[in-house]
C-alpha cells in the first residue's frame, strides 16, 4: 500500500451474474467492475467520473462493503497507523469501519425512512452504534442538523415536509453523525437543482475543511468534479482509464475517452464555446456482459491502430509522475483538454 | 407507532387559536407520522367509511349478541313451525290517541286438513306487546357478568329458557320454531370469529413463509412459490370436502369449529405470504434499508425497525381483504353440510336450512342469513379497498 494513502483500491472486480433459461442457470456474467486500482490520500477528494453503467456506483457500493467484491483488495488506513483488507471481512467483523466510512446516497427521497421523524434518521447512528441516547442524542442531532444548515426545531418532522435540497442535508448529517474519516459521495448532488446543488457541494467543501473529511466524490457532471475534485479518476466500462488532478486532467488528457468526455462538457463562455470542437463517439458502450477484446474503448477510439489495441488490454500506468493512464499510445498522442474557467477568471 | 401517533396528536392537536389555524394545521401535517396520514386519506374514501362503519357494528353484535337477541338461539315452538315475520309496530292507537307502545300481531292458527300443513296468518286484532330492554332469558355478557336485558323481546318468557311461549318472530321462524333473528344474530358471532381466527392463523403462516420466501429469496423462495401455485391451483371446494370428510365425525362442536379453520387458513395463507413476499422484495432493494444496514443495525433490527412499518399497512389492508373470503368459505362449506354442523349456529349453518325448494318457496325468510352474509362481506370489502388506498400516504 502507498505510504501516503488512506485507501487504496487493487484490483477491485464485482461481477453480476445474469440468469437465463428455463431453469435460471447462469448464462453469464456483468462485469460491473473489472480490475479498478485507486488510491485515495487523507484530506483529499477524489472524483469518479464515467458514464452510466460505467460501474462508478458499484465502485463505491464495493468499497464501503455494501457489495462483496468478487476479488481484490481494499486497503484502508485506520487513525492509528494500522492496515486492514475490507474485502474479505464479514458483516460483523465491517462494523467499526462502517462507522468510519459513510455514504451519502444519491436519491434523498428513496435513502430517507420516510416513516421516520429526522431526529431518529440522523440519531440512528448514534442509537444502534449505542454512542448517545434520549437527551443527548437529541443534543447531538439538533448540533448535526444546525451544521448542514437545518433548523433543529424541525426534528420531529417527518421526511415528507422537506425539499429534496433539504432532504439531502439530512442524508449529509446523517452521514456525519459517526464523526466519519472517509464518505462516499455517491452522485450526492446530482439528483438536486443546479442552485441548491451549488449551496450543497460549498456545504460539502466547508464540511471537509472542519471535519477534515475525505471524499470520495462520484459523479456524471464534470462542471461539478472540476469544482470540487482534487483528482480525478475516470472510469470506461468497468475500468479506470486515467487518473490525474483535476488541472491536470482537465488541461492535458492522456486518454482518448477523457479527451471525448471533456469535449463533452458545456462551455458557460460563447467565445470560448465557437472555438471548441466537439468529439463525438461513434457506437454504443459496449455491454459489461460482452466487452470488446483488447482496450475496451478500441471500437470508438478515434486514435486506434486496429491491431495491438485490438488484442492487448493496456494496463493502467504512470506515464507522467501521479498521472496515471491506461492506452498504449497515452505518450505519443497529443490530445485536447479544455482550458479550465478557473484558470481564466 | 401508535405511541408515536398519540403523541403527535397530543402535541399538535391542542385548540387551534384561530389566527394561525393555518400555520397549525401545516405543523400538524409536517409531523405527521404514518399512521396519522393515512387515516386522513382514508377518511376520504366515503365507501371505506361506511364500511368501516358498518364493520365496527357488526363486531359489536358479536360481542353483545346475547343483549341483542331475543331468544337463546336454541329456543324452539313447536306450534310455530315457519311462521311467517311479524312487522314490528312502534305506535298503537288507543283511546288517548297514538302512543309509544310496540306490539307485535299475534298469528291465528289454522290447520290445513287437505295439506295436513300448518297455516299462519297475520291476526291484526291480537296485539302482544313487546318491550325494550325486557328482563328475560338470563346469560352471561362478555362471558363474565350475569345478566338478563335483552334489546327487545316479549313481555313475557318461559321459565325454560329453550321455550318461545309468546311468538315474537321479527324475522320469521325456521323448521323447529326458532327465532331467525335471533339466531342471525348468533350467528354472526360463529361467522365472524371464525373470519378473524382464520385470518390469523392464515397471517401466521403467511408472513414466516411469505417473509423467508421474499428475504432470502433463491432456492427457498422458488420452493415456497411453487408450493403456493400448487395449492392454488387444487379446486378449493373438493379440496375443502376431501379435508372436512376427514374430521372425525365424534368431535365436539368446537373442536369440528377449529378443525374448520386450521382447514381454512391451510389455503388461504397463499394469498398473503404472495402479499408479504412482494413486500419485502421491493423493499430490500430501497436505498433506505442498505442505508439501516450501513448504520450498522443487525438484520433482525432493520426487519423489525425499518421493514415491517413500511409493510404494515398493506398487510392489515390484505388482511381485511382476506375476512370476507373467509367468510365465504364457512358459509359455502356449511352450507354444504361439509362443514360447521348444528347445534353450533352459524352463517352457513342457518343457510343449510334454506337448501331445499320447499323451505325457500314456504319460508323464504329463511334466507335472510345471506343478506347478513352480502352486507358484512361487502362492508369488509370497502373497508379493506380503502385501506389498501390508504396503506401508502407516501405514494407519489
Amino acid at each position: 500500500m502507498r505510504s501516503d494513502a488512506m485507501l487504496e483500491v487493487q484490483n477491485l472486480k464485482m461481477h453480476f451474474p445474469v440468469y437465463g433459461g428455463f431453469f435460471r442457470r447462469v448464462v453469464g456474467h456483468v462485469k460491473a467492475v473489472d480490475g479498478v486500482n485507486l488510491f485515495i490520500c487523507p484530506g483529499e477528494t477524489l472524483g469518479l467520473v464515467g458514464e452510466s453503467g460505467c460501474g462508478k456506483t458499484t465502485t463505491g457500493r464495493c468499497i464501503i462493503r455494501a457489495y462483496k467484491p468478487l476479488d481484490g483488495q481494499i486497503l484502508y488506513r485506520r487513525a492509528d497507523g494500522s492496515v486492514v483488507d475490507l474485502a474479505p471481512l464479514d458483516d460483523q467483523s465491517l462494523r467499526p469501519y462502517h462507522r468510519e466510512i459513510r455514504l451519502i446516497f444519491q436519491d434523498p427521497y428513496s435513502s430517507l425512512n420516510p416513516r421516520m421523524p429526522v431526529v431518529d434518521l440522523v440519531g440512528e447512528p448514534l442509537k444502534v452504534n449505542k454512542i448517545a441516547t434520549g437527551k443527548e442524542l437529541e443534543d447531538r442531532v439538533a448540533e448535526l442538523l444546525r451544521r448542514v444548515g437545518l433548523r433543529p426545531e424541525y426534528m420531529k418532522r417527518y421526511p415528507h415536509a422537506f425539499s429534496g435540497g433539504e432532504r439531502q442535508r439530512i442524508g449529509i448529517a446523517r452521514a456525519l453523525s459517526l464523526n466519519p474519516r472517509l464518505v462516499i459521495c455517491d452522485e450526492a448532488v446530482s439528483a438536486l437543482d443546479v442552485s441548491v446543488r451549488a449551496q450543497i457541494l460549498n456545504l460539502l467543501e466547508d464540511l471537509q475543511a472542519e471535519f477534515n473529511l475525505t471524499y470520495l466524490f462520484i459523479a456524471h457532471d464534470l462542471s461539478v468534479v472540476e469544482y470540487i475534485c482534487d483528482r480525478v479518476a475516470v472510469m470506461y466500462v468497468g475500468k479506470l482509464v486515467e487518473l490525474a488532478s483535476t488541472d491536470e486532467l482537465f488541461a492535458q488528457p492522456q486518454h482518448p475517452y477523457t479527451e471525448a468526455l471533456l469535449s463533452a462538457v458545456p462551455q458557460p463562455d460563447p467565445l470560448i464555446r465557437d472555438q471548441k470542437q466537439r468529439i463525438v463517439l461513434g457506437g454504443e458502450v459496449p455491454d459489461p456482459a460482452n466487452p470488446p477484446s483488447g482496450c475496451y474503448f478500441h471500437p470508438r477510439c478515434r486514435y486506434s491502430d486496429g491491431a495491438r489495441c485490438m488484442n492487448e488490454t493496456p494496463a493502467l500506468r504512470e506515464t507522467t509522475p501521479l498521472h496515471f493512464v491506461a492506452c498504449h499510445y497515452a505518450e505519443k498522442l497529443s490530445l485536447r483538454g479544455v482550458i479550465a474557467p478557473r484558470i481564466l477568471a | 407507532m401508535l405511541n408515536d401517533r398519540k403523541q403527535v396528536e397530543r402535541e399538535a392537536g391542542g385548540p387551534a387559536v384561530p389566527n394561525n389555524s393555518r400555520s397549525t394545521e401545516e405543523a400538524r401535517v409536517l409531523v405527521a407520522s404514518q399512521w396519522l396520514l393515512m387515516w386522513r386519506k382514508f377518511r376520504k374514501h366515503r365507501l371505506a367509511m361506511v364500511g368501516g362503519t358498518i364493520t365496527i357494528v357488526v363486531y359489536l353484535v358479536v360481542l353483545f349478541a346475547e343483549f341483542l337477541a331475543p331468544f337463546p338461539s336454541n329456543a324452539f315452538s313447536s306450534q310455530h313451525t315457519y311462521a311467517p315475520p311479524q312487522p314490528l309496530h312502534l305506535f298503537d292507537r288507543t283511546a288517548e290517541g297514538l302512543r309509544f307502545s310496540p306490539y307485535v300481531n299475534g298469528y291465528s292458527i289454522t290447520i290445513n286438513q287437505a295439506a295436513l300443513k300448518r297455516e299462519f296468518v297475520v291476526d291484526k286484532a291480537s296485539k302482544v306487546p313487546v318491550r325494550l330492554f325486557v328482563h328475560g332469558t338470563p346469560y352471561k355478557l362478555l362471558g363474565l357478568f350475569d345478566a338478563d336485558l335483552h334489546l327487545i323481546g316479549p313481555s313475557v318468557y318461559d321459565e325454560d329458557p329453550t321455550r318461545i311461549i309468546i311468538p315474537m318472530y321479527l324475522l320469521g321462524a325456521d323448521r323447529l320454531g326458532r327465532d331467525v333473528l335471533s339466531r342471525t344474530i348468533y350467528g354472526t358471532r360463529i361467522s365472524m370469529t371464525l373470519g378473524l381466527v382464520g385470518v390469523a392463523l392464515s397471517f401466521v403462516i403467511g408472513l414466516t413463509l411469505g417473509g423467508v420466501s421474499g428475504f432470502y429469496g433463491g432456492w427457498v423462495d422458488n420452493t415456497i412459490q411453487r408450493v403456493i401455485e400448487l395449492l392454488r391451483s387444487i379446486p378449493t371446494i373438493p379440496l375443502w370436502m376431501g379435508l372436512a370428510a376427514a374430521l372425525p365425525s365424534d368431535w365436539t362442536p368446537l373442536q369440528v369449529f377449529l378443525g374448520i379453520t386450521i382447514l381454512l387458513s391451510l389455503i388461504g395463507w397463499t394469498g398473503l405470504a404472495r402479499v408479504v413476499r412482494g413486500r419485502f422484495l421491493a423493499l430490500r432493494t430501497e436505498d433506505f434499508i442498505l442505508s439501516a444496514r450501513l448504520d450498522g443495525n443487525s438484520t433482525a433490527r432493520t426487519i423489525r425497525v425499518h421493514m415491517i412499518p413500511a409493510f404494515a399497512s398493506h398487510i392489515i389492508a390484505s388482511l381485511t381483504l382476506a375476512i370476507p373470503s373467509m367468510i365465504l368459505s364457512e358459509t359455502a362449506l356449511s352450507f354444504l353440510g361439509l362443514g360447521l354442523r348444528p347445534p353450533i349456529v352459524s352463517w352457513g349453518v342457518l343457510l343449510k336450512e334454506a337448501q331445499n325448494i320447499r323451505a325457500v318457496a314456504t319460508a323464504p325468510w329463511l334466507l335472510l342469513p345471506g343478506i347478513a352474509v352480502i352486507i358484512t362481506v361487502l362492508a369488509l370489502n370497502f373497508l379493506g379497498d380503502g385501506l389498501r388506498d390508504a396503506a401508502d400516504p407516501y405514494g407519489r
